[in-house]
């Protein structure tokens, strides 16, 4: 076996030519560099695992992906009849339809960033126990997912906003980019926080449902920020509530899709909240990215 | 002894690929996992709840590529662990592991396999997982699919697959990501015979290859087949490394231990009927107790027997491997030899003439019968004996060969 002893001492030379490096996650300083580095040359694993999560979601259904369409636009038409017409809602919000669905649509990419990622270590368990990976990928892995069933969902939306004959078709337009970061951002870092708390700690799950719900109800999707306003009379506690980072993400939403708002009261500065809380965000991001590197090392064993 | 070639030119130099310094493990056992519990046993209290135990006690290694290394110990030894502390998927407490090159971990057929998922879809998944980029899989895509003897399936969701073939499946794929390093862990017995058969040429193409395995596997005679060198550990700790031969015949000699332990306790219950076999021992003439029997040895199986009153009764051995496969069995009936009436103590000798045992450990039962053909007393495994390995075979016999070859080419 000639070719085979070639290939064996080609093999030995290469090896002698690689350093040693250590094995594993890599911890202390500089590991959340390099934990980057290792997940960004898995780009190509990262989007096989979001087209398998996506895939395996629907595949034996007859309606496949229509049904991650149906869910929002159910909810869509239970707060448009409940909300909006039984209890006068859509009296004082104008085109209520594509008020709801823009801020549903914010709210939903979130929730299943946050909920999708939280589940996401425990339900590869299988693959972490056996092969390393850097783990990060299987969070980032539901929020690539998120963020496709998002995209089709904003299809719909720009599409209710033509039937309606109110394309967004105005500046404010691209109050939809900050928005849409600041939400995957706050998303991603929590997914990652509460993944890995989730292995150690099995009630993060159910506390993460209860929490998104709660998130839900207090930014202002199926009410309006004018009645929040109205309500609350002292400036401090009206900027505390504007100020949460989802709400924001939100009045963005509504801002760039909602045309028939462009006259009412906004809160001011509305951009510069935006982006005040992304680099907020991102620190959170940085932080939420050390805790995980530190709780992952015992991920094996956990699970 | 005949090892697979684990070749390796001498000319190149053999780097290290995994370098083991000093690693121990410390798994907490904790019975609590729910919030409530973590602060209702809060502080003093949850020390209580938690358990320490220790898979690994300072393990120092150093492996060189081109080695197959099997590691061997029994279960809960931390030979899992260990494998895994090498693939990255378990930090270790304290300690370090460096290694080179790219590494492939076996340690389960088909991690990661998604039931909703076809073949197709699970190979690039699975390959992806190991590190294969897209195109690499898909230039070997045919290759796995004809080694795993899939067909038409593999546009079949695996859910549907006959459990052979998902492992063959997932076995193909690891197998040709191309590693370096190969990490088993008691996989490499799946699939039918002829499976098996193409899974370990596939492990011999390896070594030739240069490549380096490490294997955790229970088969120690596969272990003694396929490795260059096998590390024994017990309780955490390496008890020896080296040798395969020398490893696994420490590691019968410490399951016997082991065996005679947990045996002791059983013995005392068992009734003493009409007759009892009480001591049963195995020495090579001329030799100590538990020493080697080696080629030319005559071996002496010593029963000692004991009744109350036994007219006409029998005394069989039966010697076996250590997979429990009969060996040779003999008897005083089958010899013809004049059997006394017992009563009170006894004793049956029989005197194997130099036996043409092959190397290994052998173990020894004995069965007293009475003249019905009723069995009075069985004991299994009433002692052992090792024999020196034989250089030039393996197998249960020793036979003196002379070997010639002849080529068509002068």
């Amino acid at each position: 076996m000639v070719t085979a002893n070639e290939e064996a001492a080609s093999r030995l030379r290469r090896l002698a030519a690689t350093p040693l490096h250590p094995v594993g996650a890599a911890s202390g300083r500089g590991a959340g560099w390099g934990a980057i580095r290792s997940v960004l040359s898995q780009r190509e694993m990262l989007g096989l695992l979001v087209r398998r999560d996506l895939k395996a979601r629907y595949k034996d259904s007859a309606l496949g992906f229509f049904w991650s369409l149906i869910r929002p636009l159910i909810q869509l038409a239970i707060y448009f009849i409940v909300m909006g017409q039984f209890l006068g809602a859509a009296k004082s919000i104008p085109d209520f339809a594509v008020y709801v669905f823009a801020g549903l649509s914010a709210v939903g990419l979130f929730t299943e960033i946050v909920v999708g990622g939280t589940g996401s270590v425990l339900s590869n368990a299988g693959l972490v126990k056996k092969v390393y990976l850097p783990r990060e990928v299987f969070p980032l892995s539901s929020v690539g997912s998120a963020l496709f069933n998002f995209g089709i969902q904003l299809i719909v939306l720009l599409g209710a906003t033509f039937l309606v004959l109110k394309p967004p078709l105005h500046w404010q337009f691209f109050y939809a980019i900050p928005a849409l970061l600041v939400l995957v951002v706050y998303g991603t870092a929590l997914a990652l926080l509460f993944s890995a708390v989730n292995v150690y700690l099995r009630d993060t799950q159910y506390l993460v449902e209860v929490v998104t719900m709660l998130l839900f109800w207090a930014s202002p999707v199926v009410y309006s920020w004018e009645m929040v306003k109205s309500l609350i009379p002292s400036p401090v506690l009206l900027e505390v509530y504007t100020d949460n980072p989802l709400t924001l993400a939100v009045l963005g939403f509504q801002r760039a899709f909602w045309v028939a708002g462009d006259d009412l009261a906004w809160p001011g500065g509305l951009l510069l909240r935006l982006g005040i809380a992304f680099v907020v965000g991102v620190v959170l991001l940085f932080v939420c990215h050390r805790i995980f590197l530190r709780l992952q090392g015992n991920f094996a064993q956990e699970l | 002894m005949p090892h697979s070639p684990a070749v390796t030119p001498d000319t190149a130099p053999r780097p290290e690929v995994a370098r083991i310094d000093g690693v121990s493990k410390r798994f907490t056992i904790r019975k609590d996992s729910s919030i409530k519990e973590r602060i209702v046993t809060l502080g003093r209290a949850g020390r209580r709840h938690k358990q320490d135990f220790w898979a690994l006690r300072d393990v120092t290694l150093d492996i060189f590529a081109g080695e197959t290394i099997g590691l061997i110990g029994h279960n809960g030894s931390g030979k899992s662990t260990l494998l895994k502390v090498i693939g990255g998927i378990i930090q270790p407490t304290t300690g370090t592991v460096e290694e080179r090159g790219r590494l492939a971990a076996l340690l389960e057929l088909g991690a990661g396999f998604h039931p909703d998922l076809t073949g197709r879809e699970n190979v690039f998944l699975n390959a992806s997982v190991l590190g294969l980029s897209r195109e690499e899989t898909e230039a070997r895509f045919d290759e796995i699919v004809a080694f795993a003897a899939i067909g038409d399936f593999i546009d079949t969701q695996v859910k549907f697959y006959s459990s052979g073939m998902y492992v063959r499946l997932a076995f193909a794929v690891a197998v040709h990501t191309d590693p370096d390093v190969l990490l088993v862990d008691e996989v490499l017995a799946v699939g039918d015979e002829a499976f098996q058969r193409k899974c370990m040429d596939r492990i011999r193409d390896f070594q030739r290859q240069g490549r380096t395995i490490i294997l955790v596997s229970h088969a120690l005679d596969q272990v003694v087949d396929l490795c260059s060198r096998c590390v024994l550990l017990d309780k955490g700790h390496v008890l020896y490394d080296g040798e395969p031969t020398v490893a696994v015949a420490r590691f019968r000699d410490l399951l016997e231990e082991r065996r005679i332990g947990e045996k002791a306790d059983i013995a005392t219950e068992q009734q003493r009927r009409a007759g009892a076999i009480t001591e049963v021992t195995a020495v090579a003439v001329g030799r100590g107790a538990g020493e080697t029997v080696q080629p030319g040895d005559d071996l002496e199986i010593r029963i000692a027997v004991e009744a109350d009153r036994l007219d006409s009764w029998v005394c069989r051995i039966q010697i076996d491997d250590t997979m429990g496969q009969k060996v040779f069995a003999t008897g005083s009936d089958w010899l013809d030899m004049p059997v006394p009436a017992l009563e009170g103590d006894g004793e049956v000798v029989f005197a194997l003439k130099s036996p043409a045992f092959g190397g290994g450990k052998y173990f020894v039962n004995a069965t007293l019968i009475d003249d019905d053909g009723q069995t009075l007393y069985n004991i299994m495994q009433a002692t052992s004996f090792n024999v020196a390995p034989d250089p030039r075979a393996i197998g249960h016999l020793r036979i003196a060969v002379e070997g010639n070859a002849v080529s068509a080419i002068s």
